[in-house]
């Protein structure tokens, strides 16, 4: 009686098949084809486009890691798919599947392989930042950048911060501000991006540009747009109650319409830009370093030319 | 304590949690301030002219933030102050829109914002002489700003004389302050814009842009366009 309750062992040998080499060439025309198709078909459509030479890096960065990373997906959902099929159980069945036993080689390959994709990628990552003529991939580099375009003096805009707009400075033209974001195509630009109150994060996502504007800080990041065309600016730092909103359109235009827009800007703009404070890369927010006369008799600044008492603005 | 009374304090103890928690996501959380209605009467996009007025002040009437710089918008029905900062407008209309600025002054921090944009004209009046723009860092005459981002409008509210003795209770009826008018068309289609003040007003709070600078029906609002 006990003897004839002992339950079965099923062998882990389906008839004898070598499942790896199964599993394995199942694998490989999906992981090609899924490949093949996100290089050349989806690719060039991965965001955030071809507008800059950093768009252009990070689209092909995008294309890189997820030709790496399909074929490891693949071989997840294919081990998983033949594993339903082939070892389900089956109608009557009720015996044990077989006892798992470590296998060193498979864990050994699994780590190594891996372990190199993940260490490549790394170095590609570091290499595509670095390259000569990336200039840091369109990240704020802070205010010391290591990687800078090569040749001749790139447009300075200054991108400044505050809730909840952005404005933007070009100080090779007289310092103006203003609120439209207007760029040349071909023509290497260096944004100054930096705040007038709490933490900002200009991307300027058809650019592949994207750098925290930080209160005092000045965070430098490079592009050279290519193609002619509308740029989405939008805030992504969670900043307050209208976060949301903050956003504009910026355009790329050619060189002789750049400048045609930054002389007419400036000339219509002259009157504001004449009480502007003097360009500089950062601005305190806490100070008016103008302030009047009349505002300290009112004992508006704390009488040193800040906002508030010492005391004032504290946390609520 | 008897089980009868372990399970009534229990029940009673939950319910009043639950009871606290329904007040707070009532009072603070789905309260909005009232809309005013500046619609009513005026078909949009017929080049209709409608009448808005506003004002802003040193405090305001409620109990948990006195001391709070606001706008009051006046209902056209009523004829009376209402705190809030929502108010609703045809499309395609010409809006003339009064604000008496009650509160004192403050320094803008970007002066690009002394500059009059949006508006019919690209002007403004500030006690009835035409401005295009007020330097707020020469002078202490700038209290707050009506900005709409949506339609790049931007006019920087005046204030009284220095040495004037701001209104008490709110909302003002009489006292020194100084009158901002100025035209804008509403956009022709249907839509919600934000509007703010840009100056740092919100003192208490960090840079002074806490507080009533982020909180509907103080400094910040909604104009809610018809069609």
């Amino acid at each position: 009686m006990a003897a004839s309750a002992a339950p079965s062992v099923r062998s882990a040998d389906s008839g004898g098949r070598n499942h790896g080499l199964w599993i394995f060439l199942i694998w490989l025309p999906i992981a090609l084809a899924a490949d093949l198709l996100i290089y050349f078909v989806w690719g060039p459509h991965l965001p955030p486009g071809t507008m800059s030479n950093t768009a252009q890096s990070q689209q092909f960065d995008i294309k890189v890691m997820a030709v790496m990373a399909a074929p490891v997906m693949a071989g997840v959902l294919v081990y998983f798919g033949y594993a339903l099929v082939v070892w389900r159980q089956r109608d009557g069945d009720d015996s044990d599947g077989p006892a798992i036993h470590g296998h060193a080689g498979i864990q050994a390959a699994w780590i190594t392989v891996t372990s190199v994709i993940v260490l490549s990628l790394a170095v590609f990552g570091t290499y595509e930042l670095a390259w000569k003529g990336m200039d840091g991939a369109g990240a704020g580099q802070g205010p010391s950048p290591i990687w800078k375009p090569a040749g001749g003096t790139p447009l300075q805009v200054q991108v400044i911060g505050q809730q909840w707009r952005f404005t933007y400075r070009y100080p090779q033209f007289g310092g103006f501000e203003t609120t439209d974001l207007v760029l040349p195509v071909g023509q290497a630009v260096q944004f100054n991006v930096t705040s007038l109150d709490v933490i900002h994060d200009f991307w300027a996502y058809q650019l592949g540009v994207k750098a925290d504007a930080n209160p005092g800080v000045n965070n430098v990041a490079y592009t050279t747009p290519t193609h002619t065309g509308v740029v989405t600016v939008r805030c992504d730092e969670l900043c307050g109650l209208w976060h949301g909103a903050m956003f504009n359109y910026g355009k790329v235009v050619t060189m002789a319409q750049f400048q045609a827009w930054a002389n007419k800007t400036e000339t219509q703009l002259a009157s504001i830009t004449a009480i502007l404070p003097p360009y500089s890369t950062v601005y305190d927010p806490t100070v008016v370093p103008q302030m009047s006369k009349a505002m300290q008799k009112g004992g508006l600044t704390g009488g040193n030319g800040y906002y508030y008492p010492p005391n004032d603005p504290v946390q609520p | 304590m008897s089980l009868p009374a372990r399970v009534i304090t229990l029940l009673v103890a939950f319910l009043a949690v639950v009871a606290g928690a329904a007040f707070l996501v009532i009072h603070y959380f789905l309260y909005t301030p009232p809309t005013v209605d500046y619609s009513a009467g005026v078909t949009p996009n017929s080049g209709g002219t409608i009448n808005v007025v506003m004002q802003e002040d040193p405090q305001n009437t409620v109990s948990s933030h006195p001391d709070w710089v606001s706008y009051f918008i006046k209902d056209p029905k009523t004829g009376r102050w209402v705190h809030t900062t929502l108010f609703k407008v045809p499309a395609g209309t010409r809006v003339n829109m009064t604000i008496l600025g009650y509160d004192g002054c403050t320094p803008i921090r970007n002066p690009y914002f002394d500059k009059v944009t949006g508006t019919i004209g690209g002007t403004a009046q500030f006690n009835g002489k035409t401005v295009t723009q007020i330097n707020a860092w020469s002078g202490c005459n700038v209290g707050h700003t009506f900005s709409i981002p949506g339609i790049n409008l931007n006019v920087p509210m005046g204030t009284p004389s220095l040495t004037a003795t701001l209104c008490g209770p709110s909302p003002c009826t009489s006292g020194p302050h100084a009158t901002m008018t100025f035209s804008f068309n509403t956009p022709k289609t249907a839509g919600t814009y934000f509007w703010q003040c840009r100056v740092p007003c919100g003192g208490g709070f960090i840079d002074g842009f806490g507080g009533p600078m982020q909180t509907l029906g103080f400094m910040t609002g909604n104009m809610q366009v018809v069609s």
